[in-house]
């Protein structure tokens, strides 16, 4: 039972950060219909930023210009190479992210080289006790972390009027330019939205273990876990995302146990399997909205 | 008072001289070849490409060699995501279940991994296919149910199990870092991948590649032109509208995928042969990315395309291999920050950026420009 929360808990620790950079996805899909391959490269680029400033400036500063810088970062590629393409399928759009992912992974990479580098983060692999659970401090970091964020994000798009142009350019875009929403401000919004929270995300998968130049695949597993969710969905990103963490962590404590004929590292793609037997049940995810077909 | 039915004209009807682009029957409007032009453009590069098995260096073929067994897999990727419009970044799984079905069939039988001893090509190649295919219809009830971006995540997806799975079954594989050998390529007899009486190892199997490119190139176009090829489009263009007018979806996309996922097979089961050699770790996503830009920078729904778009990834790291000599500040140390290899790479993420956003068409693209602007010369604005 002890074994089992504690496993819960490093679950719903990298969720969080699941869910933060799911949370990205979701926030572009919602703006402009594409899914962003080039979350990846932000998320490493926020990690790698974070630890070339955290020397400089101290931790939580180097964090919140990392997030700022990324967040810069991804409206510059929205502006350069997205917003050419309005108009265009989405498929089409789609692919140029996986091409932008691809060259800013390589110009991350050398800011990396060959060895692993710390984000200088305070919580390391430090232990705390919970009555009797023991959980490495890190894990309650991301949930506090991420917590906060959501709530912040949410309260962003219920109260404030950029929040409501970018829920009525999501809900129909000509309707929203009629009424005199800047639609190009709310793709860039997104965009630099999306940056911000996969900076933060990339943070806190270097905690501990460190950034090393395979880290991008982390990112991956957010796939799942908007798939899991919904594409549409914000709410259903944050429960795809902590649902996508604790599957992995259950097999990773207990698979090799229960069922070691799955192979070695099968936690790693686990995540793809719960996704697929989702959308065998729910082809829109858990909370997507069903497209309404017209000919 | 019945009106006789109208005189369809059938088979080939007589050609008018001089007017190349008049068609007098529906057969030559839907003819493979159907300018004289084309004919003779066509039968030049063919010839072209046999002649270059002599021509070129080994070093040469080789890299030829490889860009036409990915040139089939690209066809394959094409003919599922081009023509019938389902976004698949799957490719790579349906490559590694070839390469490993032909890789065990004609494999020593006995060794450290699965092996069958049955080298010969003309087994081992339509099984590679078959294998893949069958996967590729397992997986496409999924494309049933799911649209657009669902379906590109969920053959990701694909991609990562499959990776799992070749990484885990040492047997099959040999185990990452380890490997194993590759499908031995053999016909009638004769080793096409060692030195003989009838050339060496590279142009025999440059031969081979470019006999078998041809003939999947032949079918994928009588393909796209046959009432199946009108379904893939029309499901392409809007699935529902197709649906409505009586396309069934289901057997469609299972079609579709069913013979995409063979050309992949059989790509797979070829390109490894040429380096004899097959790494669980090389099925990666960005092997299914390399595709996806062989299709888009050649040219989205068209087989010519594919091909080129195939010749212009291949070519393009023997042509970044030569930078450093030319380009002082490239260096060939993959130690060094602007090395090669992230040439190479960049190159590859920004040709699909600039392609897409400046030429959607592809090379295939460019090439209608060319010849338009030809065509109409002196008179070209």
């Amino acid at each position: 039972m002890k074994g089992l929360l504690e496993t819960l808990i490093r679950g719903l620790g990298n969720g969080s950060v699941y869910a933060l950079l799911a949370l990205g996805f979701v926030i572009i899909y919602k703006a402009t219909r594409v899914i962003s391959f080039a979350q990846p490269a932000l998320m490493l680029a926020g990690g790698v930023a974070v630890s070339h400033l955290t020397g400089v400036t101290g931790f939580y500063p180097a964090v919140l210009l990392s997030a700022l810088l990324i967040a810069g970062v991804a409206l510059a590629i929205e502006r350069v190479a997205i917003r050419p393409m309005v108009g265009r399928p989405v498929f089409v759009v789609a692919i140029i992210t996986l091409g932008i992912d691809v060259v800013v992974r390589v110009v991350v990479n050398a800011f990396i080289g060959r060895d692993v580098r710390q984000v200088g983060d305070p919580w390391g692999f430090m232990q705390v006790s919970i009555g009797p659970l023991v959980v490495q401090t890190r894990w309650l970091a991301m949930m506090a972390a991420t917590a906060v964020l959501v709530g912040l994000l949410f309260a962003f798009f219920r109260h404030t009027r950029y929040g409501l142009a970018m829920r009525a350019a999501a809900f129909d875009q000509e309707t929203a330019l009629a009424q005199g929403v800047s639609v190009g401000a709310v793709f860039a919004l997104s965009w630099g939205l999306a940056g911000f929270l996969a900076a933060i995300a990339g943070m806190f998968v270097g905690t501990g273990q460190g950034i090393e130049q395979m880290t991008w695949v982390v990112a991956l597993k957010a796939l799942p876990a908007i798939i899991v969710g919904g594409l549409d969905s914000l709410g259903g990103a944050v429960a795809g995302g902590l649902v996508v963490g604790v599957v992995e962590s259950l097999f990773q404590s207990y698979q090799g146990e229960y069922a070691p004929w799955l192979g070695q590292n099968f936690a790693v793609v686990s995540p793809y399997v719960v996704m697929l037997v989702v959308l065998l049940v729910r082809p829109y995810g858990l909370f997507g909205t069903r497209e309404v077909e017209r000919v | 008072m019945t009106r006789a039915a109208p005189h369809i004209p059938a088979g080939r009807s007589r050609r008018v001289r001089g007017r190349p682009l008049l068609y007098t029957s529906y057969t030559q409007d839907m003819a493979l070849l159907d300018t004289p032009a084309k004919k003779t453009g066509t039968a030049v590069l063919v010839l072209l490409a046999f002649a270059l098995a002599v021509l070129l260096q080994d070093r040469s073929l080789e890299v030829l060699a490889g860009a036409y067994a990915l040139a089939i897999g690209a066809i394959g990727l094409n003919l599922v995501t081009g023509y019938a419009g389902q976004v698949s970044l799957g490719h790579a799984f349906f490559v590694a279940i070839g390469a490993y079905t032909a890789a065990a069939l004609s494999g020593p039988p006995g060794g450290d991994t699965l092996g069958y001893g049955l080298a010969e090509l003309w087994i081992w190649l339509p099984a590679a296919g078959l294998a893949a295919a069958a996967a590729g219809v397992l997986v496409a009830p999924l494309a049933t149910r799911l649209r657009g971006l669902y379906l590109a995540v969920v053959t990701l997806g694909l991609v990562f199990l499959g990776e799992h799975v070749f990484k885990e079954w040492d047997e099959l594989t040999g185990g990452p870092g380890v490997g194993r050998e590759a499908a031995v390529p053999q016909l009638l007899g004769v080793r096409l991948d060692q030195d003989g009486p009838l050339g060496t190892k590279e142009q025999l199997l440059y031969t081979l590649m470019l006999t078998l490119l041809i003939v999947f190139a032949v079918a994928a176009r009588n393909l796209a032109r046959s009432r199946v090829g009108r379904a893939f489009a029309a499901i392409r263009d809007r699935d529902i509208a197709a649906a409505v007018i009586g396309v069934p979806l289901t057997r469609y996309k299972v079609l579709a995928f069913g013979i995409s996922s063979f050309y992949a097979g059989c790509a797979g089961g070829l390109l490894y042969t040429i380096s004899g050699y097959v790494e669980p770790g090389s099925f990666n996503l960005l092997l299914s990315v390399q595709f996806i830009a062989m299709v888009l920078i050649g040219g989205v729904a068209t087989v010519s395309g594919s091909i080129a778009g195939a010749l212009f990834i291949s070519l393009l790291q023997p042509v970044t291999r030569s930078l450093p000599a030319l380009v002082p500040f490239i260096s060939a140390d993959t130690t060094k920050t602007p090395n090669v290899f992230q040439v190479e790479t960049v190159l590859y993420g920004l040709l699909i950026v600039l392609f897409l956003i400046f030429e959607p068409r592809g090379l295939y693209g460019l090439w209608i420009r060319v010849r338009n602007y030809w065509k109409a010369w002196p008179f070209s604005y």
